[in-house]
């Protein structure tokens, strides 16, 4: 039994398709995120399973029930969104028990419930006030507050940190990975934010177009992108693309004058193909003083750019930018000739055709 | 970054809260301030002017008023004519002052704000929040009506009125004006509503709250300015309604306006000028005192009602 | 659980659709449906009562004929056009006035819009009443030793629409100050700044940069003051009533006359169906500039 299951999802707005024929099974306690750029149809999948929006087809189910088209308060879930979306004449107690009365829960359940959840977000002394005289991260901690009363079999999370500062975003990042390990409920996660994505997700989905791309672990997603989207999406800076062709049988990347050999590629079979793309990120590479042939390829630093932690090096390869991530103690001055050696059994190779990897 | 969506502001009326955005203004007493300062005096005094005659003129005595100029301040003060006009003028055969007339305006402009604003408010909710197919295509019917001239309207509403048995009362004159005053309050509500964020809505509809209740619970406790902005101008506008009053009422129920038109333009007796100031300037009191209270909120409603004809 | 069904297309959304009702009826039935009737009885010889006996274009060619109402045409257009180019540039000049950073704008701007709380009727009455000639502004210009002044536009039928206008024009020009007072609050500052480091004369600023920029608040106001005007028929009532003789008809007050008193149901017919053609002529190119292209209303 699958905790969330959407099935052959399709939304048009018009003639606009917004969300096509979309599968995603979400397993019993796990925390899936959805992550892609604006207008990949996220928010609006999020939205779909929420029962905000009317579907043009398919499926939604919960737990074992078909809710497909069920009032959004019948789903059995509970929602947290971007702009907190508190109720601003009610109270904080006010706003977590707005639901519960709508259930017509008895008083001291309701009780029951609101100490809990306030006790677990630790926002006990802010119940009596009112929302407008809450801080940002307040105001988030009582908006999960209201999804948590509801007791529901699953979270949805919409853009939950995307209006905090930085410093207030890893805090509470940091407690929604706590609550989830404590509560172990099945939780729904959309943002654009890759970090919140990779330290959060039990599994990502990359989306674009309305389709998900890749769907797997974290881990995956970045070491084993499934298409060039999904491998330029994830990563900051971004993985370096070398264009080029297999050559020798599927032994060889050509790239240029140059020629790296493909032994250590851990991939399918990658035969020969004319048109190649070889994704590098840059903490997978190395820059030394002397090449190794098939290993390396020659380059010119262009620049230098400390980042406290590590350093980040640009170079120019045949006219063509890429970076690499060093530990900071390596400076390198501009104009210096470099190799940049490649650790192959890290590398991802794409069809440049058909975008997917090899 | 604040989640408390702010009051509705039309977009004109914010920008007046703004500050003046003109040139720099000079060390004071300069040339160019005297002139300034002096021309909006100048211009303060010609618009004060008509109140203050108002005024005078009806705390004055008739001989005095037939010597005097209507400038000059009473030299003797004499209620008399705001009891006159309040309780003793004549319109046709009933001398009972306008009293009558202001009964009647607020036995109408009570039900007729408050029916209007209740079925405008719910309406311009559910095109804010909970569009259908169509609810867009009838709203812009309602705003273009909103320029079509009431004369072309006039007598198909008689004849609706007539067939519903309200043609004459006080009851056909407010549905009247609860159907006229739909377009502005509508468009009014739909665009504050609007402007609530919908991720406010979506919530409320997570925890279980249907139509009556997010608007009950919701929206409503959160729009209160904008309920003052929509009473002013109704009240303003019904009170002030002529057109109305004399074609669906009778002249037991006439309206102030219309009463007060035929006491002051009655062709019969002895004009007393004395009575007939203070008795236009009873009419024009409700409103006066509702604009001088209500300051911003009032060019707010305005601003708002910008599309009213 | 069973699987569940579509809910069906018309009761979904059920409780906004009977909230709609009132406005559904009240755009249909009155606004579009009275419309056409209005519009397909002017047709007819409808007399005391409407009735369906059709006859053409004679009530137009009757209503084009009557003296009246092209007294009534060409007052309006009069009225219109002065009080259009008045309360532009009165309101205009005030609003600029009042953005000078000046001290008690609160107070001036008060002041400017009061007579706009004000109903046409007492508007009428009190302008009645300072233009009487016994007792008013002539009166006292002329006690004041100018013995051969005249001003009695009430009394006299080649001036008295311009008696209509000062009233009007003190009852509506403060609307047109506050909207064109939000127009110039909405103009970017940095665009004084760059006027004047350009060196650039205030007034030049204003007719060159500014008012361009404001185009969207000049049509509105246009918009809201021609409608308006085209309804005028309080003010006339109370302060003239439309005399002396027809000298201050207007077609609003035709259209009266005509249906509620005349028992002229058919004229009173076409001339509304001329005002709605009058306001049409304004408003469909309004529409098109403002709507046209983008979605609508």
């Amino acid at each position: 039994m699958h905790s969330v299951s959407v099935r052959d999802l399709t939304l048009n707005f018009g003639s606009v398709s917004v969300l096509k024929s979309l599968n995603l099974d979400v397993e019993e306690g796990e925390f899936i995120v959805l992550l892609g750029p604006s207008g990949c149809g996220k928010s609006t999948l999020l939205n779909c399973i929420a029962g905000l929006l009317d579907i043009s087809d398919g499926e939604i189910w919960i737990r074992d029930r078909n809710v497909t088209w069920a009032e959004p308060s019948e789903r059995g879930i509970g929602m947290v969104f971007q702009s907190y979306a508190l109720y601003p004449q009610m109270t904080v107690r006010g706003n977590l028990s707005f639901g519960l009365k709508n259930q017509k829960l008895p008083k001291a359940e309701i009780e029951k419930r609101v100490g809990r959840a306030a006790e677990i977000l630790q926002i006990g002394p802010l119940l009596d006030r009112k929302p407008g005289a809450l801080s940002g991260g307040q105001r988030q901690r009582v908006a999960i507050g209201r999804a948590l009363v509801r007791d529901a079999d699953v979270y949805l999370f919409d853009e939950p940190l995307s209006n905090l500062d930085a410093k207030l975003r890893s805090e509470l990042r940091v407690e929604i990975k706590r609550l989830h390990s404590r509560l172990n409920n099945t939780m729904v996660y959309v943002t654009h934010d890759q970090i919140e994505a990779l330290t959060l997700a039990d599994r990502i989905a990359v989306m674009r177009g309305g389709i998900i791309q890749q769907l797997d672990a974290p881990q995956v997603i970045y070491n084993r992108p499934a298409n060039l989207f999904v491998a330029g999406f994830i990563g900051s800076p971004s993985m370096n693309f070398l264009p080029g062709a297999t050559v020798d049988g599927g032994r060889s990347f050509r790239c240029g004058d140059h020629t790296l050999d493909l032994a250590g590629y851990e991939g399918g079979a990658v035969l020969d193909r004319p048109s190649a793309i070889l994704g590098l990120r840059p903490e997978h590479l190395d820059l030394r003083q002397n090449p190794e042939p098939g290993r390396s390829l020659p380059a010119v630093v262009e620049i230098d750019e400390p980042m406290g932690a590590d350093s980040l090096v640009w170079l120019k390869m045949d006219h063509r930018q890429i970076s690499v991530r060093l530990p900071v103690e390596r400076r390198l001055k501009p104009g210096m000739q470099v190799h940049v050696h490649v650790d192959m059994s890290k590398a991802s190779l794409f069809d440049a055709a058909t975008e997917q990897r090899i | 970054m604040a989640d408390r969506p702010l009051p509705a502001r039309t977009p004109a009326a914010s920008r007046l809260a703004e500050g003046p955005r003109g040139a720099r203004p000079r060390p004071t007493l300069s040339r160019r301030n005297i002139l300034l300062y002096g021309t909006l005096t100048v211009i303060a005094a010609y618009y004060l002017l008509p109140l203050y005659v108002m005024v005078v003129t009806s705390l004055k005595g008739m001989p005095e008023i037939r010597l005097g100029n209507i400038f000059a301040p009473p030299v003797e003060i004499t209620f008399q004519p705001w009891v006159k006009a309040w309780a003793q003028a004549c319109t046709g055969l009933n001398c009972d002052g306008l009293s009558r007339g202001f009964w009647n305006s607020v036995r109408i402009t009570v039900p007729s704000v408050i029916l209007s604003i209740a079925i405008a408010s719910v309406n311009g909710y559910a095109l804010a929040n909970w569009r259908f197919k169509g609810s867009e295509t009838f709203f812009t019917i309602l705003i273009f009506g909103a320029f079509i001239p009431y004369q072309v309207m006039l007598y198909p509403i008689v004849i609706l009125l007539r067939e519903i048995g309200l043609y004459g009362t006080l009851w056909g004159l407010i549905l009247v004006h609860t159907i006229f005053g739909m377009p502005i309050l509508t468009l009014l509500f739909r665009n504050y509503f609007t402007s609530v964020p919908e991720e406010l809505f979506k919530a409320a509809r997570v925890d279980g709250a249907g139509f009556w209740t997010i608007y009950f619970k919701i929206m409503v406790p959160m729009s209160l300015p904008i309920f003052v902005v929509a009473i002013i101008l109704q009240v303003t506008g019904i009170w002030n309604d002529f057109l109305f009053g004399v074609i669906y009422t009778k002249p037991d129920t006439y309206p102030m306006t219309v009463q007060l038109n035929n006491i002051v333009n009655s062709v019969q007796g002895v004009k007393e000028y004395n009575v007939n100031m203070a008795a236009t300037l009873l009419t024009g009191l409700v409103p006066l005192v509702i604009y001088f209270i209500s300051g911003k909120l009032f060019v707010r409603g305005i601003a708002a009602g910008a599309v009213k004809g | 659980m069973a699987d569940q069904v579509r809910p069906s297309r018309l009761f979904k959304n059920l409780n906004a659709k009977i909230a709609s009702i009132p406005m559904i009826l009240t755009a249909v039935v009155v606004f579009l449906g009275g419309t056409a009737w209005t519009i397909l009885y002017s047709f007819t010889d409808s007399k005391l009562l409407p009735r369906l006996r059709f006859v053409g274009l004679d009530q137009y060619e009757r209503l084009w004929s009557a003296p009246r109402w092209l007294i009534s045409i060409e007052n309006l257009a009069v009225y219109g056009v002065l009080a259009l180019i008045f309360s532009f540039g009165i309101g205009f000049m005030l609003a600029a006035l009042l953005d000078q950073k000046i001290r008690f704008e609160d107070a001036f701007r008060t002041i400017f819009l009061y007579p706009f709380a004000l109903s046409f009727v007492v508007t009428g009455l009190v302008w009645q009443w300072i233009l009487n000639p016994d007792f008013g502004v002539q009166h006292i210009v002329r006690s004041l030793g100018w013995s051969s002044f005249t001003f009695d536009p009430l009394y006299n039928a080649d001036i008295v629409i311009y008696g209509l206008l000062f009233a009007g024009l003190w009852q509506g020009t403060g609307l047109v100050m506050c909207l064109m007072l939000a127009g110039l609050r909405g103009i970017d500052e940095d665009v004084w700044k760059a006027a004047r480091v350009d060196g650039i004369p205030t007034w030049k600023t204003y007719l060159f940069i500014v008012i361009p920029m404001m185009r969207p608040v000049f049509i509105t106001a246009l918009v809201i003051v021609t409608s308006g005007i085209v309804k005028l028929y309080d003010l006339v009532v109370a302060m003239t009533g439309g005399g002396p003789g027809q000298a201050s008809e207007v077609p609003a007050k035709y259209v009266y006359e005509f249906m509620f008193r005349a028992q002229n149901l058919g004229q009173g017919f076409a001339a509304s169906t001329m005002m709605l053609v009058t306001v049409a002529i304004i408003l469909i190119p309004w529409a098109y500039l403002e709507f046209g292209g983008k979605r609508r209303g």
